[in-house]
């Protein structure tokens, strides 16, 4: 019984308690509107006839960061046994709207799933050597157990919420 | 031994441990290795991920000066600097003169171990640097000033409600604090402002790359990203032992390190930057330009490449500090790292990095709380030979300054080959084969003797035994006696040599004369070998070279049997993991080959036989008796407790069995003063299995000498070997 990679990853979703959609890409603003609790902050997605909802900020100060509600920033890979997807950071700041906000919204393309963390850094490798790049690899939600008890949404976002844009 | 905290002082410190923090570090840690076990069960390649890692580590270690080179020359490609310090005084003058460069008054953590070691925070505050640590747990103990008890988790000692007492005493915030959801929304609050204050964000490496100059952060708070994102100036200190060759190299580290810790398949963020990163600074109000950035890379020698020239403790660089040797632990469960941890690391390994970083005294106080019971070995995923740095490092302390001191004087008087100041309570236990000898020899006398008050009294004055254990009974004649002169099967099948241990020679002959029934019964002829002593008892108080002459005793005696294509059979399963396992460290590497193929355990040779055609009904009838079985630890790590259980099934047991892995008696280390309490309290679980309604009416199986003696202690009812319980009537 071989699942897909986007079945199996959005089982591991599920298994890490992150939120999952899929749509397409004429559909992703509209998708996002339903999702997004206000003040969102977002960067521009590269892909083609994708568009952010007007009200997403993207070009976003330090403070309108900091106290964001949603963050909208795209992941470039996605690891289907795991359920993790691969942050980018760059000069428009995906790193510290993905990080700041309560909620983190993923932008993923499904083509951009990878079954497994062999395959991943198999890209990876490579990637970093040659634009000597960041990458986060995160898995859900920011969370600690420091306080005695599992608590989601510590210094990172408390909700993940993946969108996949089917290809 | 002068310099040394007494017994009983130990015995106090470790008591009050136990009382303030036992509970809360064994659920945690109980709970980790609980996680251990699911997460890695769900890893279709778990055996051969710690194989890949281990290799990558072996051979970065090898290649460690050249991957220096190659990280510098790459991090300075990408626009930052590296400093390779020398030694704690060495690293922290070039961070101050960092911190000066970037007129820095403020600093945010995230937890780094390295930093611990080396002081930063303590060094930077006198300096009038304000530092902040940002993981939760460190932020706990930075407030309540005590320092970590775990690798991982470090302030896992303290519970919820007490991390609540801290804060409404030192914060006094506007509403009360009581769930976890309060104190991290509170602790979240309190650090946002003061990541955002800080000048300069300090953090650690799980791994740095050597191709790409990419550094890799295991978290899962979020704290580590935000401390390099929000200051301008990013300093990491990590030590040199971090370096691997390539990105494609992290893989197997970042699927096991989580699982194999806290039992999290993957933590929240692996974070893998390539400083200076390329986020905008936060510029007042406006977000500037990423290339504004600074990173400076601290490289830490302090003794590191010192290990890497040392045969032995060279393993422990290999470590990846996940924690699982700590949460495996039995006697960690219970003290955790303020017991069982040195100035700065905790666990099992934590010999290796205190002895390696501060020369071995570091590791002197803790060290004799590895019993080498082996359950981490199988943990590490990098397979570290644990409990043999314990060994090395305790060796090493018994001959103090000089390696090569032997008072010949002494070394005729007592049979070992160990230094003339050796603690004389190491000495008993090591060299036990020759008191059961003794003992044995001059029966009843010298168990009315070891019984008798005055006697107990000046064994815990002498010896340091707690007078609260029984001493074992010896018997007079021994195994080999009665076996000399038995009749053989007829036909035999097979032929073994059964090395019958200190103890089944001894006192426990009992379970000697059954192994040999159950052999016979099955069509094998058993020959005895004339040695009994594994090495095992010297090997546990860290005298090796008296161990090794036992090994090599062993290999005199056994090597024309296995030249007459005999087998070798065993009863106790610590000294089958001396020819299994540890002979590799004490005979050359044919001769170990050659014992650690050819031996078994009893009940795993039993079960061979019942597979090649041997009849079941030759053996006992359990009848279905309810029965509760302790298997033993190193038996564990073998992987033979399953033997035993198919057989005692097969033959019509009712049986339950024990979840606990280490029974806390482990050889000797029970029976010594200082550590009865924590022996005990490592058995309390033990005993709790097996006094429920279902288990207390049973009748107790152990397989181990010492699990036996720490179940009587326990239970007030007497346990059996399970070969007793499979052997035939003669």
């Amino acid at each position: 019984m071989n699942k897909s990679p986007l079945d199996q990853f959005t089982t591991s979703l599920g298994e890490i308690e992150a939120d999952w959609t899929t749509t397409g890409p004429d559909s992703l603003e509209s998708t996002l509107t339903g999702r997004i609790e206000s003040p969102a902050v977002g960067v521009d997605m590269s892909i083609d006839g994708a568009t952010l909802p007007e009200v997403v900020e993207t070009e976003p100060d330090p403070e309108t960061i900091r106290t964001a509600a949603t963050g909208i920033t795209p992941a470039s890979l996605a690891i289907a046994e795991y359920g993790s997807v691969v942050l980018e950071s760059d000069p428009d700041g995906s790193e510290l709207l993905s990080l700041f906000s309560g909620t983190h919204i993923v932008v993923l393309e499904q083509s951009d799933i990878v079954g497994s963390m062999a395959d991943a850094f198999g890209e990876l490798g490579p990637r970093l050597r040659e634009d000597r790049g960041d990458a986060i690899v995160a898995t859900g939600a920011s969370a600690t157990s420091d306080m005695g008890a599992l608590v989601r949404g510590v210094h990172g976002p408390k909700d993940v919420h993946v969108v996949i844009v089917e290809s | 031994m002068s310099g040394k905290t007494s017994k009983r002082a130990k015995a106090a410190k470790i008591r009050d441990v136990l009382d303030t923090e036992g509970a809360a570090i064994e659920s945690n840690t109980q709970g980790f290795n609980d996680g251990r076990y699911e997460s890695v069960a769900d890893l279709e390649n778990y055996e051969a991920l710690k194989d890949e890692a281990r290799t990558i580590k072996e051979d970065a270690i090898e290649r460690l000066p050249e991957l220096i080179d190659k990280l510098t020359a790459t991090i300075e490609e990408n626009g930052g600097t590296v400093y390779l310090a020398d030694d704690a005084a060495d690293a922290n003058a070039h961070i101050e003169s960092l911190l000066d460069d970037a007129d820095a008054d403020n600093v945010a953590k995230s937890k780094s171990m390295t930093t611990e070691e080396l002081g930063v925070n303590e060094h930077l505050e006198r300096a009038g640097v304000d530092v902040v640590e940002t993981d939760l747990g460190e932020w706990v103990l930075q407030v309540a000033e005590e320092a970590p008890s775990h690798l991982v988790a470090p302030a896992i000692h303290k519970s919820r409600a007490e991390i609540a007492e801290l804060f409404e005493d030192h914060f006094d915030p506007d509403v009360p604090l009581e769930t976890a959801e309060d104190l991290t929304n509170f602790a979240r609050e309190q650090l946002a402002d003061q990541i955002a204050a800080a000048d300069v964000g300090m953090t650690g490496a799980n791994f740095l790359t050597a191709d790409s100059g990419t550094m890799a952060l295991v978290t899962s708070e979020g704290n580590a990203r935000k401390t390099v994102a929000s200051a301008d100036t990013h300093i990491a200190v990590a030590g040199v032992e971090k370096i691997l060759p390539s990105v494609e190299d992290l893989q197997p580290f970042v699927e096991l390190i989580g699982r194999s810790g806290t039992g999290q398949d993957i933590t929240s963020y692996i974070s893998l930057l390539t400083p200076p990163i390329d986020a905008p600074t936060f510029d007042g109000d406006h977000l500037g330009d990423p290339d504004d950035r600074e990173f400076h890379l601290v490289l830490v020698d302090n003794g590191r490449m010192a290990m890497r020239e040392d045969d032995d403790l060279r393993e422990t660089l290999y470590c990846i500090r996940c924690s699982a040797c700590a949460n495996s632990c039995a006697n960690f469960q219970q003290v955790g790292g303020h017991a069982f941890g040195g100035e700065t690391y905790t666990g099992g390994i934590a010999t290796g990095w205190e002895a390696g970083i501060g020369g071995e005294e570091a590791a002197d106080e803790f060290n004799d709380l590895c019993t080498g019971c082996s359950r981490c070995t199988e943990a590490c995923p990098v397979k570290i030979d644990i409990p043999w740095i314990n060994t090395v490092v305790r060796d090493r302390l018994n001959r103090g300054d000089d390696p090569g001191a032997f008072d010949h004087l002494v070394t005729g008087l007592t049979p070992d080959e160990e230094p003339a100041g050796l603690d004389l309570q190491k000495r008993f236990f090591g060299n036990f084969a020759t008191v059961a000898k003794l003992g044995s020899a001059f029966t009843p006398v010298s168990n009315w003797a070891a019984a008798a008050p005055p006697s107990r009294w000046i064994a815990e004055k002498l010896l340091g035994v707690d007078r609260r254990r029984e001493m074992p009974t010896f018997t007079r004649g021994t195994l080999r006696k009665w076996a000399k002169g038995r009749e053989s099967p007829a036909d035999p099948e097979r032929e073994v040599v059964l090395l019958a241990d200190t103890y089944t020679n001894y006192m426990h002959v009992e379970r000697g004369k059954a192994a040999i029934r159950t052999l016979e019964a099955l069509d094998v002829d058993v020959h005895v070998a004339d040695v009994t002593e594994s090495g095992r008892a010297a090997l546990s108080q860290g005298m090796v070279e008296t161990a090794r002459d036992h090994a090599e005793d062993v290999a005199d005696a056994l090597e024309p049997h296995l030249d007459a294509g005999r087998d070798v059979v065993m009863v106790e399963p610590s000294d089958l993991a001396m020819l299994r396992d540890d002979y590799r460290r004490l005979l050359p590497e044919e001769t170990f080959d050659r014992l650690s193929t050819n031996s078994y355990e009893i009940l795993e040779y039993v079960y061979g036989l019942l597979e090649n055609g041997a009849d079941i009904d030759a053996l006992a009838d359990g009848e279905g008796e309810e029965i509760a079985y302790h298997s033993h630890c190193q038996q564990r790590t073998l992987g033979l407790a399953a033997h035993t259980e198919a057989i005692l099934d097969e033959v019509g047991y009712d049986m339950v069995t024990s979840e606990v892995e280490c029974c806390g008696m482990a050889g000797s280390f029970g029976f010594k003063q200082q550590y009865y309490d924590v022996s005990m309290a490592v058995g309390d679980d033990l005993a709790e299995q097996f006094t429920t309604p279902e288990t207390a009416d049973r009748r107790v199986v152990a397989s181990g000498t010492s699990c036996h003696d720490q179940l009587t202690d326990l239970l007030d009812r007497p346990a059996t070997h399970p070969v007793e319980l499979v052997a035939p009537e003669n």
